[in-house]
């Protein structure tokens, strides 16, 4: 499907295109139906529909100059842009745009490793870096680093963590937004900034301290429309010497809150990675008399649930723990992690997993040989960029909502409930939220849950049922208080609505600062829900 | 009452995102292949690894290999370098279309001159495609040698 950019014709697109081919060379311009296929959302619940939302057009930089030039080129033929960097955001919108007919600004080209500091601990990249290709250099180069990375691993360091997406090493690393330092952006008029320190002529630390002076606009720029973001640091955690693993589980439906009360505490203290919450109790998820018990509409009561496990002789709740640092420490934490929930949840059993140091072995990688059965994806735990984790993916992709819970137990069985009962009208998408649906300890210091229900290329029934249960999704976890943390182009109305205190103030703060830099929405205009004036009606 | 620990697919499956997955999923194993890459293939060959291989190669647990495993039921590779029924224009096509949840991969990533040599590469001879493509952290892991 062809699509021109808003309030142009089919002569001003051409003149536009033959700007941006004057500006980085023809073989770097595309458009038509054929060209642009690859820049649609092959993950797309409205794929095939009128809500599908199609670029008219792609142009890929070299550089950062030429960055400028295509924005300013963009502004003077007033065209939305929607940049991506790896274009690998899967479940979230892929590299489909917010608005039909945007030409997407695909940074691919722009795959420069510019810095690696080994000593200080941060890497200064491209937006077309994956993080394949961060791993890469700091392997070959035999650098004592560990870069913490999403799954899968083709995406890039810039796009996720603008994106606010997550990993699964230490809590400061996961948060991969908050693990950046120092960015360069394309502003909406062209101009170049710098933040943090960067600002500073002569600075060097512009990846060491993310501040500077004065206000700090670059949250600004994760899931936001302000920018195109061109360079960015971030931080990496020097390569443990050792890891270790673990697992502790408890008996009751109860123990789990003392058992995540603990957890928070061990994280939060430093002493653990990212940990897999898990039930043995899905094992029982087969069994259709379980399974009604497990989707009971209003949530089992603690004692159905109890007399459940008590039958099967299984535990209710485990936790996987994952240590890293030098060896006497390791055992030190895992010893006192054990010690500290067993002697406070009766019936607790601990059981030592592998530990080795570090970098790991294929095996070792490969997670194969721990004294339980696991849940733990080994290479993205040690950073080992990769696509293992695709093979969760189901029919031909997914949609994604994870909505933000506190660190308790209370708040976990409410979410089962809640989301439970409220997706039994959609009986056909399998019960994502059920007695046994674990928080996921992905940020720092919340909890998640995910709903991803399927999408297929060739069922728009499916798919519908698939849309209408993320729309009331969203709107069911608002009314409790839980919102999402990212979201499609698709869905990011929905999701900016739900953040509506007082009257929208903050939609309503970042609508002002669009209209101030950018009227006519150059830059993703509606992304992360806000939207330019020219826009908004 | 008494509950059978069922290891039943469809409920497993309906429950491997919120119970996180269960390891041990595994696509048969191709045996592996020695040999040098002849000289005109090693690009396509470095063009598979990077962008092919981590859902495509022959070890364990990869999603394209278990899904082509599926697909075809061992009536033919499971492993894409070992197919030798993958014409340049296929290749082509699902490169740049995609199959499933295989995206499509724009030409910023695999260029035209790319996929040609990638397309070279996936329907030379056996003989002279040489050993399969390592994973990333596998070639890593094996650069490092001796710091074991």
């Amino acid at each position: 499907m062809s699509v021109l950019p808003p309030d142009l014709d089919e002569a001003g697109f051409a003149t536009f295109l033959e700007q941006l081919r004057g500006a980085v060379g023809a073989d770097w311009v595309w458009s038509g139906e054929a060209d642009m296929f690859p820049y649609r959302d092959s993950f797309s619940p409205v794929w095939n529909t009128g809500e599908e939302r199609h670029a008219s057009a792609a142009v890929a930089p070299a550089d950062v100059e030429q960055v400028s030039e295509i924005v300013r080129i963009a502004r003077r033929h007033r065209v939305p842009l929607f940049p991506i960097s790896t274009g690998k955001n899967f479940g979230y919108g892929g590299p489909s745009p917010n608005v039909n007919g945007s030409v997407v600004l695909d940074l691919k080209r722009m795959n420069r490793v510019i810095e690696i500091n080994e000593a200080r601990a941060y890497a200064l990249v491209e937006p077309g870096v994956s993080y394949f290709d961060l791993y890469r250099e700091i392997q070959e180069r035999g650098l004592k680093l560990m870069v913490d990375c999403p799954d899968p691993g083709w995406g890039s360091p810039i796009g996720n963590s603008l994106e606010r997406g997550v990993g699964y090493t230490m809590p400061h690393f996961r948060d991969h937004f908050g693990a950046h330092c120092g960015m360069e952006v394309v502003l909406p008029d062209g101009e170049v900034m710098r933040t943090g320190m960067g600002a500073l002529p002569g600075s060097d630390t512009w990846q060491e301290y993310p501040y500077g002076f004065g206000p700090d606009p670059a949250g600004l720029f994760a899931q936001g429309p302000f920018g195109v973001v061109t360079k960015m640091g971030f931080r990496l955690l020097p390569l443990p010497e050792y890891y270790r693993s673990g697992m502790i589980s408890v008996p009751r439906r109860a123990d789990f809150a003392k058992l995540v009360d603990h957890v928070n505490y061990l994280s939060d203290s430093g002493l653990i990675g990212e940990v897999e919450f898990g039930s043995p109790l899905s094992a029982l998820m087969g069994d259709p008399q379980f399974l009604a018990l497990a989707t009971k509409t209003g949530g089992p009561s603690n004692a159905e649930m109890d007399a459940a496990a008590e039958a099967a002789g299984l535990h209710s709740w485990h936790v996987e723990l994952q240590i890293f640092g030098p060896e006497a420490t390791t055992l030190a934490n895992w010893n006192y992690a054990s010690d500290r929930i067993l002697s406070d949840i009766p019936g607790a059993i601990a059981i030592a997993g592998d530990h080795f140091p570090l970098p790991a072995t294929d095996d070792q990688l490969d997670n194969q040989t721990q004294p339980y059965r696991s849940s733990i994806k080994r290479r993205r735990s040690l950073g080992v960029p990769s696509l293992g984790a695709w093979k969760i993916v189901r029919d031909d992709g997914h949609v994604g909502f994870f909505p933000v819970l506190p660190r308790t137990a209370e708040a976990v069985f409410e979410m089962q409930r809640v989301l439970g009962d409220a997706m039994k009208e959609f009986p056909t998408l399998p019960p994502f939220f059920n007695a046994l649906t674990m928080p996921l300890f992905w940020h720092t210091h919340t909890f998640q849950m995910v709903f991803a229900p399927s999408i297929k290329h060739d069922d728009p029934a499916h798919n519908a049922i698939t849309h209408a249960a993320m729309k009331k999704c969203v709107a069911v976890a608002a009314q409790h208080g839980w919102g999402d943390y990212r979201a499609a182009p698709i869905y990011q109305d929905d999701v900016s609505d739900t953040y509506g205190f007082n009257n929208h103030i903050l939609r309503r703060f970042h609508e002002q600062l669009k209209d101030a830099i950018d009227p006519d929405g150059i830059i993703a205009p509606g992304r992360g829900g806000v939207w330019p004036r020219r826009f908004r009606s | 009452m008494r509950y059978l620990a069922l290891a039943c697919a469809a409920a497993v499956a309906a429950l491997a995102l919120n119970a996180a997955q269960a390891q041990g999923e595994t696509a048969p194993r191709t045996a592996p292949r020695t040999g040098q890459t002849a000289p005109e293939l090693q690009r396509g060959k470095a063009v598979f690894a990077h962008w092919c291989a981590p859902c495509h190669a022959t070890g364990a647990g990869l999603a394209g290999t278990m899904s082509l495993e599926a697909k075809y039921d061992g009536s033919v590779p499971a492993a894409l370098e070992d197919r030798t029924d993958l014409q340049p224009a296929v290749i082509g096509y699902f490169v740049r279309t995609g199959v499933a949840w295989m995206p499509p991969f724009r030409p910023t990533e695999i260029s035209d001159d790319d996929l040609a040599a990638l397309s070279a590469y996936l329907s030379a001879p056996l003989a002279d495609r040489g050993a399969h493509a390592p994973l990333l952290a596998d070639e890593m892991v094996r650069a490092r040698g001796s710091e074991q």
